[in-house]
Parts: C-alpha cells; sequence; structure tokens
C-alpha cells in the first residue's frame, strides 16, 4: 500500500511503456489503485439497475447473463445520442500530444493511463463490434471483441481518470477523454459496476440532499457551530438563515464545506461575507449539495441529482442562486445544469445587490460563482480589507480543473487572492490555469482506499507546489474545489510536507474587517496570527 | 508490434507490386489509369459525405467547449475572446487558429521526470512536422490541378511558379515535395523510435504514413528517374477530368504505380482515422462557444428528470426538522 512506499520510492517512475502490444497485457487490479464496489442498497435507493455484491479481486462479478448485450446496446444508443463520443471514437490519429498530459501516466507511468491508450480500450471495442473492418479484420484493424477481461479492463482504467480535460486541451481535435471516460461510467452502471465512493454520496443527496448524508437538522447544526467559532474568534454573532421563503438568493455550495476541515473555514468565511454584506440570502437543507457525484455516474443521474435546485429556488421564491467554491459542481453548473433543467423562467437576471451588477454571463443559467461575486464586491470597493493578516501565509493557487478547462475562471481568483493577502505567487505556467493539473482525487476517487492512485496522480500537482515552497517559501495552496480542500491535504502531507490548504474565501474572511469585530489575534482556524498575539513575546 | 509495422508496410509493397505488374500490361492498363481512379474517387466523395451525415446525426446534447483562457465576465477583467470564445466571431477564430495553424498542437509541452522533479517544457516538432506535412500536401494536390483542367487557372500557375523558385536541379525540384519527404519521413520516424508512439501504434497508424511516402517517391520518380511522359499524363488526367478517358501510350509504368497509390488513399479514406479533415470541423469541445450560463442549449432528447422531491423530503423528515426549527410546508 501506499503508505508504506516513501515518496522517494513513489518517484520511481518509468514512463516507458513496455514493448508488448497493449492488448496482450493483462490487467491486473491492484490494491491501493481500485475502489471498493457500490453496496447494492445504495444502488437501490436511487433505482440503478443489477444492485448486487460483488468484489473487483475476485473471477466472478456478478453480471447479468445478457450483461455483453447490455453494454454494446449502451454503447451503440450513446453513439447516437452524442456527437462527440461518436467522432471521438472515429478521428484519433494517435498523435501521442495527449500522452503525457495526464497525472495519472506521469505519476504511475501504467502506460494504459496515457489519456489516448484509455480511449483505446473502449475504442477497441467500437471497432471490433461497431464497424465492417474492425468485425473482419479484428486485431489488424485495431479491433477487439468484449469479453470479460476487456469489460474488467475498462472497469479498472475509467475509474483511474479524473474527468480533468487536461489531454483535450492539447489533443488537435479536442478530443475530450472525460466524454470517453463519463460515456464508460454510464455503460459500467448498466449492471451495477459503480463504486460505493461515488455511489454512496449519489444515494445520500438523492435522499437527504447532499453527499454526507447530513440530515436537516445535522445539516443547520454544523453550520451553526461553525457559527459559535466565529462567535468566538471574530467576536460576531451570526444566525444565518435556513430554508427561508422570499429570500433574494438561494446559496448553494458542497456539503464537504460543511462537514470537515479544511473546508468548514471556507464555509465560515462565506458565513462572514454574508453577515457583513446585510445579504438577503438563504441556505437550503433540501438543496444543500452544490457537488454532484450524479455526473460521475452517468447524466441521467447528474441530471436527477442538479434538479434540485432550480426546484428550491422555485419553492423558495428567490430571484437568483449564489454558489460556493467547488470544481466540479461548477462544470455541472455553468455547462449543464441549464440544459438538463432550465431554463429557470421564474428567477431574474443575477444582480448584486451590493454594488449593482448584472451578471451578464449568467443571465440565463441564473446561478453566479461566490468568487465572481467576491471580485466584483472587492473591485466596487464594497469589502474594508486588511490583508496584513494574511501576511504570515505566502499563498499560491491551485486552479481546479473543471472551472479551468469548463468555464474558464482564471482571474477573478486572482483578483481576489491579491486583495486579500499581500504574499501570492503563482506556480509555474504549465501548471495552472487552462494547463492545470488535476489534485489527483476527482470525479469521485476520494476513496481511502485507493491512496496509492490519489498520491501518484497528485505528483504532477504536488511537484508544482513544491516548487514555489522550495523557491518562494510558499505555506498556503488555496483553491476553490471542496475536493480539492478534502484531498490536497493528504497529497501535500505526503509530498510537499508543511502546506497548508485553504478555500479562497477563507483568506477573504481572514481579512475582512467587520463591523463590531474583536481585534483579530486568531483567524478562523482558532490559531494565533503571528505578531497579533495578546502576549507578544520578547525574542 | 513489430507485426503492425510490417503489415501496413507490407500492404504498401503489395500495392506497387500489383500496380507496377498491372501497369506494365498494355491491355490492363485502363484499368489501373482510368477505373481504378474513378472507383477510388466516388469512394472518397459518398464515404466522405456519408461519414459527416452519421455524425450530424447525432445531436450535441450539452454545450462543452473546452475552455483555454479567461472565460467573459465581470467587464474589468480581460477576457480571452479567441481562446474562450463566447461569440460567432470568436468561435470562427479559433477554429481558424486550430484548423489552419493547428493551435492545440501548438500547445505541446513535454514532461520529464528529473531527479525528483516533473519538468514541462515546450515542444514543436509534431507541430511542425504536422503543418509541413499537412501544407506541403494541400499545394501538391493544387499543383495536380495543372494536369486536370485546360486552361490551367491562374492560381495554379502562380503556386507551381512560387513552389519551384528555387530553380534547383532539372526539372526545378519544388520546395513541398522536399518539405512533405522530410516531413512524412520525420513522422514516421517519430512513430517508429519513440517508445510511447510505438505502443499506442495501430496498423491504421503506419499504413497511411507509408502509403503516402510511397506516393511521394513514385511521384518523385516520375519526374526525376523514368522521367514519364507528361504529354501523356495530361492528355489522361483531362480525359478523366471531362469524363472522355483515353490511354495514351507509353506512359510509364510508374506513372501507374503513382495511381494506384493515390487511389487506395482516397478509397481508404472514409474509413481511416484521415478522417479527422472533417472530423476537426464538428468536434463539439472546440466549435461550440462558452455561452452556457448566458443562453439555453437544448436537448433534443432530454427527459425531465426522476427527483426527490421537496414534499416526500419533508415528509421523510418533517420531525426532524420541525425540532431544529426548520420552516415547514405542512405542519
Amino acid at each position: 500500500m501506499a503508505k508504506e512506499l516513501t515518496p522517494q520510492e513513489m518517484m520511481r517512475i518509468d514512463l516507458s511503456p513496455p514493448t508488448r502490444d497493449w492488448m496482450d497485457i493483462p490487467t491486473v487490479i491492484k490494491p491501493g489503485i481500485y475502489c471498493y464496489p457500490a453496496k447494492p442498497e445504495k444502488v437501490e435507493i436511487v433505482g440503478m439497475p443489477n444492485a448486487h455484491v460483488w468484489s473487483p479481486v475476485e473471477e466472478d462479478w456478478g453480471l447479468p447473463e445478457d450483461w455483453k448485450e447490455t453494454f454494446l446496446e449502451g454503447m451503440r444508443e450513446r453513439l447516437d445520442k452524442h456527437r462527440s463520443f461518436k467522432i471521438f471514437m472515429d478521428i484519433c490519429v494517435r498523435c501521442g500530444a495527449c500522452a503525457d498530459k495526464c497525472h495519472f501516466f506521469l505519476g504511475s507511468g501504467d502506460p494504459k493511463n496515457m489519456p489516448v491508450v484509455r480511449a483505446e480500450l473502449i475504442r477497441s471495442i467500437y471497432r471490433g463490434e461497431f464497424t465492417k473492418a474492425g468485425k473482419i479484420l479484428g486485431r489488424l484493424a485495431g479491433g477487439r471483441k468484449l469479453t470479460d477481461k476487456v469489460l474488467k479492463e475498462i472497469w479498472y482504467y475509467m475509474f483511474q481518470c479524473t474527468e480533468c480535460r487536461r489531454c483535450s486541451l492539447f489533443c488537435p481535435y479536442g478530443i475530450d477523454t472525460a466524454e470517453v471516460t463519463i460515456i464508460g461510467r454510464e455503460l459500467l452502471n448498466l449492471f451495477g459496476l459503480n463504486i460505493n465512493w461515488i455511489q454512496e454520496p449519489v444515494a445520500n443527496c438523492y435522499e437527504t440532499g447532499n453527499h454526507l448524508g447530513l440530515l436537516p437538522h445535522t445539516f443547520k447544526q454544523n453550520i451553526e457551530f461553525m457559527c459559535m467559532d466565529i462567535e468566538e474568534f471574530v467576536g460576531i454573532t451570526i444566525e444565518p438563515p435556513f430554508n427561508k421563503k422570499g429570500a433574494e438568493i438561494l446559496f448553494v455550495t458542497p456539503s464537504g464545506d460543511v462537514f470537515a476541515e479544511p473546508g468548514i473555514f471556507t464555509l465560515a468565511g462565506y458565513l462572514m461575507l454574508f453577515e457583513h454584506l446585510g445579504l438577503d440570502y438563504t441556505w437550503s437543507t433540501y438543496a444543500s449539495e452544490g457537488g454532484n457525484f450524479g455526473f460521475f455516474t452517468s447524466l441521467d443521474m447528474a441530471q436527477r441529482l442538479n434538479a434540485k435546485i432550480y426546484a428550491e429556488a422555485k419553492r423558495l421564491g428567490v430571484k437568483w442562486i449564489l454558489g460556493g467554491e467547488c470544481g466540479h459542481m461548477w462544470r455541472v453548473i455553468h455547462q449543464y445544469m441549464n440544459t438538463f433543467n432550465g431554463p429557470p423562467e421564474f428567477l431574474e437576471e443575477p444582480v448584486s445587490p451590493i454594488t449593482g451588477t448584472k451578471f451578464e454571463n449568467a443571465k440565463s443559467a441564473k446561478m453566479v460563482h461566490i468568487t465572481e461575486f467576491t471580485a466584483d464586491l472587492i473591485k466596487h470597493n464594497k469589502l474594508k480589507l486588511d490583508p496584513s493578516r494574511n501576511d504570515h501565509l505566502k499563498v499560491t493557487y491551485h486552479d481546479s480543473c473543471n472551472p479551468s478547462r469548463g468555464m474558464g475562471m482564471f482571474e477573478e481568483p486572482r483578483y481576489v487572492l491579491k486583495n486579500v493577502c499581500n504574499h501570492f505567487y503563482d506556480m509555474p505556467e504549465s501548471t495552472i490555469r487552462e494547463q492545470t493539473f488535476c489534485c489527483g482525487s476527482g470525479a469521485g476517487l476520494n476513496a481511502g482506499e485507493n491512496m496509492e492512485l490519489r498520491l501518484r496522480g497528485g505528483l504532477p500537482r504536488a511537484n508544482a507546489v513544491k516548487y514555489v515552497h522550495e523557491r518562494f517559501g510558499v505555506n498556503m495552496l488555496s483553491c476553490v474545489c471542496a475536493i480539492d480542500r478534502a484531498v490536497l491535504p493528504a497529497s501535500m502531507e505526503y509530498w510537499v510536507p508543511g502546506m497548508n490548504v485553504c478555500g479562497v474565501s477563507e483568506l477573504v474572511a481572514n481579512a475582512l474587517i467587520m463591523e463590531g469585530e474583536n481585534e483579530r489575534t486568531v483567524n478562523l482556524r482558532g490559531e494565533e496570527i503571528p505578531g497579533r498575539g495578546e502576549v507578544k513575546e520578547d525574542v | 508490434m513489430i507485426t503492425r509495422i510490417i503489415v501496413a508496410f507490407g500492404a504498401v509493397v503489395a500495392i506497387v507490386v500489383a500496380a507496377w505488374m498491372g501497369g506494365s500490361v498494355p491491355g490492363l492498363q485502363p484499368l489501373f489509369g482510368v477505373v481504378l481512379p474513378y472507383v477510388a474517387f466516388a469512394i472518397f466523395l459518398i464515404g466522405f459525405i456519408a461519414k459527416v451525415v452519421k455524425w450530424a446525426k447525432s445531436p450535441v446534447p450539452f454545450r462543452i467547449p473546452t475552455t483555454a483562457g479567461q472565460q467573459i465576465t465581470l467587464p474589468w477583467i480581460k477576457w480571452a475572446k479567441i481562446e474562450n470564445p463566447s461569440t460567432t466571431g470568436g468561435v470562427i477564430t479559433r477554429m481558424f487558429l486550430e484548423i489552419c495553424c493547428f493551435r492545440s498542437l501548438f500547445r505541446n509541452m513535454r514532461s520529464d521526470l528529473r531527479s525528483g522533479w516533473i519538468i514541462h517544457h515546450p515542444t514543436k516538432w509534431l507541430w511542425l512536422l504536422a503543418l509541413g506535412f499537412h501544407y506541403s500536401f494541400l499545394i501538391i494536390a493544387l499543383r495536380h490541378m495543372r494536369l486536370f483542367v485546360q486552361p490551367v487557372p491562374g492560381f495554379v500557375e502562380t503556386l507551381d511558379a512560387v513552389d519551384g523558385m528555387f530553380q534547383i536541379g532539372i526539372p526545378p525540384i519544388y520546395l513541398t515535395d522536399l518539405i512533405i519527404l522530410l516531413a512524412v519521413s520525420g513522422l514516421l520516424i517519430r512513430r517508429l523510435c519513440l517508445p510511447k508512439m510505438r505502443f499506442m501504434s495501430l496498423v491504421a497508424d503506419y499504413f497511411p504514413l507509408f502509403l503516402i511516402l510511397g506516393i511521394v517517391i513514385s511521384g518523385l520518380l516520375m519526374r526525376f528517374v523514368y522521367r514519364v511522359d507528361i504529354t501523356a499524363v495530361k492528355a489522361l488526367a483531362n480525359g478523366i477530368a471531362s469524363f472522355h478517358p483515353v490511354v495514351p501510350k507509353g506512359i510509364g509504368t510508374i506513372f501507374f504505380v503513382h495511381v494506384a497509390l493515390v487511389s487506395t488513399l482516397l478509397a481508404y479514406f472514409p474509413f481511416s482515422k484521415l478522417m479527422h479533415m472533417g472530423g476537426v470541423f464538428m468536434s463539439p469541445t472546440r466549435n461550440l462557444a462558452n455561452t452556457s450560463r448566458m443562453e439555453y442549449h437544448e436537448n433534443p432528447w432530454r427527459k425531465p428528470p426522476k427527483f426527490h422531491p421537496y414534499e416526500e423530503y419533508e415528509d421523510m423528515y418533517r420531525e426532524y426538522m420541525k425540532e431544529a426549527g426548520l420552516p415547514l410546508e405542512r405542519e
């Protein structure tokens, strides 16, 4: 297992593939790399097929007798439904531009993690089962038949892709492995082959409203606990509104931030910002999840989970929706939500009640990113900020994959960061913005049992963090993604000890000068701010 | 993996041998010089269109551009209008750069592991080879118009003059002939020698390279070594273009090899990866504007979602909600 490998050992990676034909290299499903299978009861809750107990390391996966027909029929259906999938099956020239762009390939050296080969796993089925040349010539035409060994290989590698789309940036035809993975996972879900780390959040989100399965009262309590901390550290009493009808804005953020460190400090940041502004907003316990693990299951499931946000906005009668910091959540919100469940004609075009700014780029979907919202506030001098409170931090910023390559939010967070802290350093150009590297644990792969995979996938990102850590003394890795906040601490602890992780809104709230606040001697984590402690030590 | 290379090379050699043997029998020349090109061109045309229509029949359910620059957002933030386009003009420019300048390949980076660091550095080789190959292929194809059309169009004359302006050798060698030879060889060597490339390459990757190399070499041989009768070639090409085919005597066998290889390329085209020529125009990650939150994008097969409605949620957790003081629709 990963923990037993030292970083030096883990870094002994051979990027030269073997000389054998990839179709002849047997796939061995290894502990530390794969995730545990979906529990049947979690599959049943959302009415997905073939809920059953199985294990990836056993011979028999408990597949229905007609699994092959189901897979191929599903594939045919999806070729007809998605031009992307159809074209991407046909036009890859295997130029190799994508090969060394994948964090999993760079971190593991497993040649089937080269994006081109990952897609070839499915493309070879397409050729072997759907094209005449492939049916007749077989391997000569790059085709192969769908067997249970092939299926297992597809399963293994579809859950070693975080749908980060870095490869699609470099592909001369824009072939997007995420499309292939999304559809590959959909096909596996036709007979219950999800992983539990995705399936359980999906079932939870469906029923309780959030991935973590926080019941309405727990959700409320957790936020109120955070308010108690704020009261203690900042001296401001906050009573956040829940399920409030007639509020102007519905606020939705990933539930991870309501649950664990360091995300919970980002949540504190939201609470303080909204309190400071006197924003007329509400939380919802029903639509209490911004993230969407349905997106890692099937597009249908993504739509079903996403539907709650607009439905709740309608029920509460809000004018528009504000979304918290999260990566894949924003891919779904930005590129899918309006199509899934919109257009929301019952909402109004978003306008900031503080600055009057119209968010023209969100005028149809009616949902604004918190960082867009905050950047606008700062630009209009609506926040009194003391960035020196963050002076003990040297901050860098990790662009999350989805807001980068599925949206293009690069300047907003940097503008905010440069206003709330005095020491900001970007990582090398080839590892940020549109070229950013995944945290290594996206797309539902942030489980515990696949830690080796996560650490390997996280290596390219961590390596760039290490660079600014050694060069500039950077000690805080900021991001706008709840999964990043959940997984980067482990990756940093392993690769770059001493590096902390935070959300952008946490740094905003640390710098925010609120009316009636205490003299701030501690930050939102309750840690003393160097040089501001009540007892100044003599040195 | 060597098998794949041998099979692809063998297939091209087989075509050359068959054409050489067939082309040297006068009775078979109409088959190789006329019937084959006609059939190949028909397959190319119909196959190409059929493939594009087949793609077009699948809808684009979601707006999924890969955004490669700053989004359109607050008015004071500089927006990357081309790398992350939100207007039709921006998309057209992005597509132009992609198709005509190979923008994405130009971005290429090489990542290596060196003593504890992952080093990323720009690499332009693939871009250069690809650009050199595609443009010289295009110009050579256009130059060949002089054989098919009488009188020769002005732009073809100009192209010919510019391409041949170096006047090296007799007859002068064209610049594009040199470039394509170098570029195709480069692409082939890359595929043969780099372990990653060899690992991912299929017969379908080697075959077009050997085929095109065969076309280039046979073309050069015709011009410099075997010196085919250009008047006779023109007569044949003109005949084909005007649908009055004739096969003049004494063209030279190498000509039939060249024609057979080109015909193979045309007929093979619609069923191969070479269709990236059509596909690049239709790739949803490139040809869509990033207006996802600005405009509604319709999915033609959208179904209303089955989700857990609020009423059921409240029924399920009413007691908890009541106790926590959360507002309820029904007490």
